[in-house]
This record gives C-alpha cells, sequence and structure tokens, in this order.
C-alpha cells in the first residue's frame, strides 16, 4: 500500500471573499476511517464536496484512486473535464448528505436501484436483489416500498447510505450525517457507519459525534479556518491535543 | 389518593355538555340578496331581446359541433408544442451554457412582447415575405400553400404558448431543492438524467395548476385563430350570425360551448394533481 486512495495537494476553495480551503494537503489510505472535526466554516464540509465535485476546487489537486479529478493536464496546462467524465469520476465516491436528500417521489427501494439501473445500467432484477439485501443490511428491509415522507429521520439516513453503497463505491463521504436528527435517532444511524467502518470501507465523515470518533475513526483530523490544525489517531487529538485551537475547540464542544 | 380531589372547585365539567350550531345568519341574508340579484338578471335575459329558441338550435348545429372539435383539437395541439417548446426554453434558460441561456431569455421576450394576434396574423401572412420556402435544392413549396389556416393558427398559439410555459416550467424546476440535484449528481447522473428522472416529476407538482390556468387560457384564446379563418366554434358562429342577424343568440352558443369545455378541464386537472403528488401527500397506508 504505497499509494493512498484520495491525495489531496494544495487545495484552496474560496466563496467571493470568504476562503473556504487554503492550500490544504491530506493523504486518505484504503480501509481507513478518517473523522473531519471543526466549527462550522472551517472547510471541512467543502473538503468533502471537493473529493466527489459537487464543489470545484480553485486551485492544487486531488487524486482519487490514482486519477486526477475533474481536471487533465496537457501541454503543460490544465483542462477542466466535460460533465460526462466528471459523472464518471463520481462513480468512485458515495456521498451522504446532512438532509438525506432523498427523492421523495419514489419509495426506499426505488432510491436505492435508481443510480444502478439508470446510470450504471445494470439489470433491474438484479440491482433491485442488491437494493433489498442493502435494505437488510441497514435494518429496514420492512420497510422497502414506503416513501421517505413516511421514514423517520434517522430512518431516511439509513436509506440514503444503503442508496450510495449500491453503486459500489471505493470511497464512503459522509455530510454531517447526523446533524439535522432528533437525539434518539442518532444512534441507529451511527451503527449503521460503524458496521460499515468494520466492514473496512474507506470512509470520511465529518462529524459533530466526538463519541464515534473516538470509537470508530482510525484518524481524526482538525480543521479551522479552511486549514488542518492538528491530525492524528483519535486519543491523540481528542485526548491529548498539542495545539491551543484545537483546545480551545474541544473544551467548547465537550 | 384520587388526583381529582385535588383540583382547584370553581370549574364546571363541560364535557357532556351540547356545542350549539351557530345561526349564520348573515350568510343567509347575504345568499338571499345574491340570489335577487341574480333572479333579476335572469329575468331580464328572458323578457330581453333574445330568441332562446335559436341559442337551442344552433347549440346542436353541425357547424358549430365542427367550431368546438376544431376549437379543442387546436388546443391540444398548441398545449403540447407549447409545452414541448417551454421545457426545452426553461432548461436551456437554467443551462450554464450563455449561447443556449440567451436564446432561451430572447425567444420568452419576442413572443411575450408582441400581442398574440399579430404573431397569428404574421405567420398567416408569411407568404407576403417569402413566396416560396424550402430547403435549397431539396424542397421547396409556396408559402400560401403551406401556410393554411390550420398550420399558422397552430404555429401562432403554439410558439405563444411556449414562451409563456417556459417560465412556469422555469419556476417548477426551481422550486425543487437544491439537495435534489446534488443527490443525483452524487449517484454519477449527468444533468439532463437529473432533469428527467428526479427535478422534473418533482417539479410537476408544482407546475400543473399554472399549466392547468395556461390552458384554460389556450382554450379561450383559439378564438383568436378566427383573424386567420381556422374554423374554430367562434368564427363559425360569426359566419352564422352574418347570415341570420342573430348576433347575440351565437355569441351565447360559442360562450356556453367554452364553458362547457373549460368545466371538463377542472377535474381532469385535479386527477393530474393527484397523480404527480406520489410519495408527497400520501393519504393512504
Amino acid at each position: 500500500m504505497t499509494t493512498p486512495l484520495v491525495a489531496i495537494r494544495s487545495v484552496s476553495k474560496a466563496f467571493g471573499e470568504f476562503v473556504a480551503l487554503k492550500q490544504v494537503s491530506l493523504d486518505v489510505w484504503t480501509g481507513e476511517v478518517l473523522c473531519l472535526i471543526g466549527a462550522s466554516g472551517s472547510g471541512k464540509t467543502t473538503l468533502l464536496r471537493c473529493i466527489n465535485q459537487l464543489t470545484t476546487i480553485d486551485s492544487g489537486g486531488i487524486w482519487l484512486d490514482g486519477e486526477l479529478l475533474g481536471m487533465r493536464e496537457q501541454g503543460g496546462r490544465l483542462h477542466r473535464l466535460g460533465e460526462r467524465e466528471i459523472a464518471r469520476q463520481r462513480l468512485k465516491t458515495g456521498m451522504v448528505f446532512q438532509r438525506f436528500n432523498l427523492f421523495p417521489h419514489k419509495t426506499a427501494l426505488e432510491n436505492i436501484v435508481e443510480g444502478p439501473v439508470q446510470v450504471q445500467g445494470r439489470p433491474a432484477a438484479e440491482a433491485r436483489a442488491e437494493a433489498l439485501e442493502l435494505l437488510r443490511r441497514v435494518g429496514l428491509a420492512a420497510k422497502a416500498d414506503w416513501h421517505p415522507s413516511q421514514l423517520s429521520g434517522g430512518q431516511q439516513q439509513r436509506v440514503a447510505i444503503a442508496r450510495a453503497l449500491a453503486m459500489k463505491p471505493m470511497l464512503m463521504l459522509f455530510d454531517e450525517p447526523t446533524s439535522a436528527l432528533d437525539p434518539e435517532l442518532v444512534g441507529e444511524v451511527l451503527a449503521v457507519m460503524k458496521e460499515l467502518a468494520q466492514s473496512g470501507m474507506t470512509m470520511m465523515v465529518v462529524t459533530h459525534e466526538l463519541g464515534f470518533a473516538r470509537e470508530v475513526a482510525d484518524r481524526v483530523v482538525y480543521m479551522d479556518q479552511g486549514a488542518i490544525v492538528e491530525q492524528g489517531a483519535a486519543p491523540e487529538v481528542l485526548g491529548a491535543p498539542r495545539e491551543a485551537r484545537t483546545k480551545a475547540f474541544l473544551s467548547a464542544v465537550i | 389518593m384520587n388526583p381529582a380531589d385535588t383540583l382547584a372547585p370553581g370549574f364546571p365539567d363541560l364535557s357532556q355538555v351540547v356545542v350549539a350550531r351557530p345561526l349564520h345568519w348573515r350568510r343567509w341574508l347575504a345568499a338571499a340578496v345574491i340570489l335577487i340579484v341574480l333572479a333579476a338578471i335572469g329575468r331580464a335575459f328572458a323578457y330581453g331581446q333574445i330568441e332562446w329558441s335559436y341559442v337551442q338550435r344552433f347549440l346542436t348545429a353541425p357547424v358549430i359541433l365542427t367550431g368546438i372539435v376544431n376549437t379543442i383539437v387546436m388546443a391540444l395541439l398548441a398545449m403540447a408544442l407549447g409545452v414541448m417548446l417551454g421545457v426545452a426554453v426553461a432548461i436551456m434558460r437554467l443551462s450554464p451554457n450563455p449561447v443556449l441561456k440567451s436564446v432561451a431569455a430572447g425567444y420568452a421576450w419576442l413572443f411575450r412582447g408582441t400581442p398574440l394576434i399579430l404573431q397569428l396574423l404574421l405567420w398567416f401572412n408569411l407568404a407576403l415575405v417569402f413566396p416560396t420556402i424550402g430547403i435549397p435544392g431539396l424542397w421547396s413549396a409556396r408559402a400560401v400553400d403551406v401556410m393554411t389556416p390550420f398550420l399558422s393558427a397552430l404555429l401562432g398559439l403554439g410558439i405563444n404558448q411556449g414562451a409563456y410555459t417556459s417560465e412556469v416550467i422555469r419556476a417548477g424546476i426551481l422550486s425543487v431543492d437544491a439537495g435534489q440535484y446534488e443527490a443525483a449528481q452524487a449517484i454519477g447522473m449527468g444533468r439532463l438524467a437529473a432533469l428527467r428522472r428526479i427535478i422534473m416529476p418533482q417539479a410537476m407538482r408544482v407546475v400543473i395548476p399554472p399549466l392547468g390556468n395556461e390552458f384554460i387560457g389556450l382554450v379561450k384564446a383559439t378564438s383568436l385563430a378566427s383573424v386567420v379563418q381556422y374554423p374554430e366554434v367562434l368564427h363559425n358562429a360569426e359566419n352564422i350570425y352574418y347570415a341570420n342577424s342573430r348576433v347575440i343568440e351565437l355569441l351565447i352558443v360559442a360562450g356556453l360551448w367554452y364553458l362547457a369545455v373549460v368545466s371538463i378541464l377542472t377535474p381532469a386537472q385535479m386527477l393530474l394533481e393527484r397523480r404527480f403528488a406520489r410519495g408527497i401527500l400520501l393519504i393512504t397506508r
């Protein structure tokens, strides 16, 4: 294992005057569970969105599975890729959103089957069987024919995780997956994520759930003002932070 | 200890007392006034200079029936053309491509900015500008033969309708949460696939009520096609009263038919709305 699954090099991104990412560099290794923590506006969500190209970076480069994302180098210049190429690159990542973003006009099963059938062109029967298996895995086999509006937030997020997994991604991105949930529903989503981590999936998780980070993360990255301030094993960063800013953040959160 | 014993005294139990029905005498009064006014108007028409027997006779006259069929056919075809153009133009307008965007904006500006009757006359008189039309070397024809009343009415009404429909569709697309588009992108969908599979089905729910409105407007706007000699119901009614001078009677006949068609459209719209409310308003289960 000599090349990282994700290599982020000197990535910067600004939204108008607001600088979201400042020269960020980071490696993520296959099988690793990485938790990104930090205050809102620290750039952790932007970094995640840059990896599956919902946000385009201003400068720098991100390599996924050895392939440069969103751009092609030719004649000493970078050329942005077309929509089709970007869509192809996105298939390597699965994204779970803070607000679930399930398709409300489709049932839980239809939500999961949509990508494999419509995008990957896989046979409907095969995709359905796999989707049911995924629903079983997230504990929702009985809700296959229910619409999102009939499910609780925790159930919706578990369907959303199954939808992302159906594309067989090599990397799962979680953008504050439990922030929009009622407190009593957080546990069921974290349990699914924990099971996924134990199965060996490479995961990047933006989260405020420090308990989850402590228990599941191989590495914790603390970001502030668009830069990585401190990173390391969970007990180090969360238990004995070296940087003053990390200490301040942790004492404010706990 | 019984908890009721601890409640403060002086508040009687009202759970068994019947709630009286309100009288609403003001509503009754208003209804009576309206009925009297309607009766007066009805009486005025009944004893006015109207030969109701003519209304009855011409209501089902073959020329009038052909006219209303032509009206319905034209309204359906023009709406189909309008919706197709409207969807295409709305998507162009929301595209990141500045060329497509400008073309779409220009189209809406041109066809919303000029009167419909003028556009109909322009299409009908296209032969004055281009005596022959066609593709050089492949096919050509005299514009007078091509621009029949039917075709000029269809182009005039449909293209004009497309300009209005595009704004309705655009509003519908914008009403769908941006997260839906991101979720579609995240599972590898391109822009058009996301629009077709994810965004449009959700936009339809918002789009149908104003689109129903547009269609009702279009049914009545077909009457303008009489200026290009298209034989819709008002045109045919006019032709009859030019001959027999029963102007009001035939206008009432046409009016009754428009009312009938529009009355059928309202429940049809409700059925469509229910179809697209799937997953949003689930009453069953």
